[in-house]
């Protein structure tokens, strides 16, 4: 059961007593986001479905078409300063040619993903939080399981088929477009020929960082969905629940983000 | 068939319900009225297990409600239809999507079965028009009424009403009364209804509840509920003109239904 009675909390007597319940709180949160993150996995069967096809497909275009543009701004401008950052150092040794190689190693290891990550928690995790606390105040997540009809099925499946695909898709094209930023920074700024940009930039490309840095991205992809429904699940009262459950989603999203990202990092390299 | 077994609810330490009991019978259309915040919603919530009892036992035809889960809470909810007092449609569905819902999530009906249903659905609250309307674009009273076509489209045995006719126009309240009280006699469904509505109480009700500060003060036919003894039954009649300025008092004809 989703909509689940107010917890109302004895107010410690203690600094120690206040320390504990915190502790305890966080731990039965993670529990009840991971219930949701693993219990939408399990619904992923019904994904195939027509009805289940349909609203994945609307979320397809709210996750990736609607985000697409600021994501094309963000890649190409972060691309920019990491080639403009990166030549006026290597400018100092003569060695401008490797600006395409550390472009294209901050993009496909990290940027990429990160942004991607980033840039969605910021705008479609937002949206969702806020769409589903609405929901909860609104009482129409109550409807839904009244009428029995599983929320976890009929919203966060849905919502988590369509990130687990497009945080990934998303991150390769954030490294592309971020690259190509790079290489237009390195023509026209530190002179450095388009082919050269390229070919040295292909010539570091590897599987690895590009298999580690779309893991990554899948990995955000459920990590949005997770904290900004659950966050929406959590919402009490009213207008104000929901802009604090949406500043919440954000918040979190993007310090597991970094954790998740971190970690990532650490087992493969 | 709905029994309410010494139910106390707690928030906190507020206690919301105190010790209610009470029984509906099938085909009954009980109204439980009461002042705001005193616990009407609570004890329909109750029924459907959205809240559970800190103490007691709700049952539906023997089965307890308040310990059921999994397929067993999906059997007993499956019989009820609930009109939430803020409609609760889904925001990005138009109309006929809304009312469509449960059947397309829950039945193996073919698509136009479910055009006829929830047509007919829609034509009972009047809404047949409305079928493209998004929720955004209705009136709050326009928004009950595609409730309510949701909540019959299934064909319930039971219907919860959460305050049926709140913000509606007096025309289409007595509209909603009429169907309410049609469904109960011509198909049988026990409809439980929370009110402050009492010219509908008495309208239409079979039995009036009376709750005051978690309590049951009254529980009576609509016409023994017109001469309640309870302080707060004679003020709650007085305050919406039926005892003391009332027509039932003038002796023109307010002839509550039994």
């Amino acid at each position: 059961m989703i909509v689940r009675e107010p917890v109302l909390r004895t107010p410690p007597r203690n600094v120690l007593q206040a320390c504990g319940q915190r502790v305890f709180q966080i731990i039965g949160e993670i529990g009840r986001a991971s219930m949701i993150c693993f219990g939408g996995i399990a619904q992923m069967r019904y994904v195939l479905r027509k009805r289940s096809r349909k609203e994945v497909v609307r979320q397809l275009h709210v996750c990736a078409v609607k985000s697409l543009p600021v994501v094309t701004v963000v890649a190409f401008f972060i691309g920019m300063i990491l080639a403009l950052q990166i030549g006026i150092e290597l400018r100092r040794y003569n060695q401008e040619t490797l600006i395409g190689p550390a472009v294209m190693a901050s993009m496909l290891r990290e940027m990429g993903p990160f942004m991607s990550g980033l840039v969605l928690a910021a705008s479609v995790g937002a949206a969702m939080a806020a769409q589903i606390g609405t929901m909860m105040v609104n009482e129409e997540i109550a409807a839904l399981e009244i009428m029995d009809i599983n929320p976890i099925r009929f919203l966060i499946m849905p919502r988590l088929a369509a990130m687990a695909l497009t945080v990934p898709l998303l991150s390769f094209y954030t490294c592309f477009v971020g690259l190509l930023g790079g290489a237009v920074v390195s023509y026209t700024q530190l002179s450095v020929p388009w082919a050269v940009y390229w070919q040295n930039a292909m010539d570091y490309a590897s599987m690895k960082a590009l298999y580690v840095g779309l893991l990554k991205a899948f990995l955000f992809g459920f990590t949005i969905v997770t904290v900004s429904c659950y966050e929406g699940f959590c919402t009490r009262n009213g207008a104000v629940g929901v802009g604090q459950a949406t500043r919440r989603s954000v918040v979190t999203n993007f310090l597991v983000i970094l954790v998740i990202g971190y970690f990532v990092t650490r087992l493969f390299y | 068939m709905i029994q309410f077994e010494h139910v106390t609810k707690l928030f906190g330490t507020k206690k919301v319900l105190d010790d209610v009991s009470f029984r509906i019978e099938r085909g009954e259309i009980f109204c439980i009225v009461g002042p705001s915040g005193t616990g009407k919603s609570v004890t329909l919530k109750h029924m459907i297990r959205l809240l559970t009892p800190t103490s007691g036992r709700v049952l539906v035809d023997g089965v307890e409600v308040s310990d059921a889960t999994g397929d067993a809470l999906s059997r007993i909810r499956s019989r009820f239809g609930y009109l939430f007092q803020s409609a609760a449609l889904l925001a990005w569905m138009n109309v006929y999507d809304n009312v469509a819902l449960p059947l397309r999530e829950k039945t193996k009906l073919s698509e136009a079965e479910i055009r006829e249903r929830v047509m007919d659905a829609l034509s009972k609250v009047g809404l047949e028009k409305e079928v493209e309307a998004m929720p955004a674009d209705l009136s709050g009273g326009m928004q009950k009424r595609a409730g309510l076509a949701r909540a019959i489209v299934t064909q319930p045995e039971i219907l919860l009403y959460d305050e049926p006719t709140s913000g509606l126009d007096p025309v289409t309240s007595r509209r909603i009364d009429d169907l309410i009280l049609d469904l109960s006699r011509r198909l049988g469904i026990t409809s439980v209804m929370v009110t402050h509505d009492l010219h509908s109480a008495l309208s239409i009700s079979s039995r009036i509840a009376m709750l005051y500060q978690g309590r049951i003060v009254e529980l009576c036919t609509p016409r023994e509920f017109i001469h309640a003894k309870a302080p707060m039954a004679r003020e709650f009649l007085e305050s919406q003109y039926i005892t003391r300025r009332g027509r039932w008092e003038s002796g023109s004809g307010f002839e509550p239904l039994s």
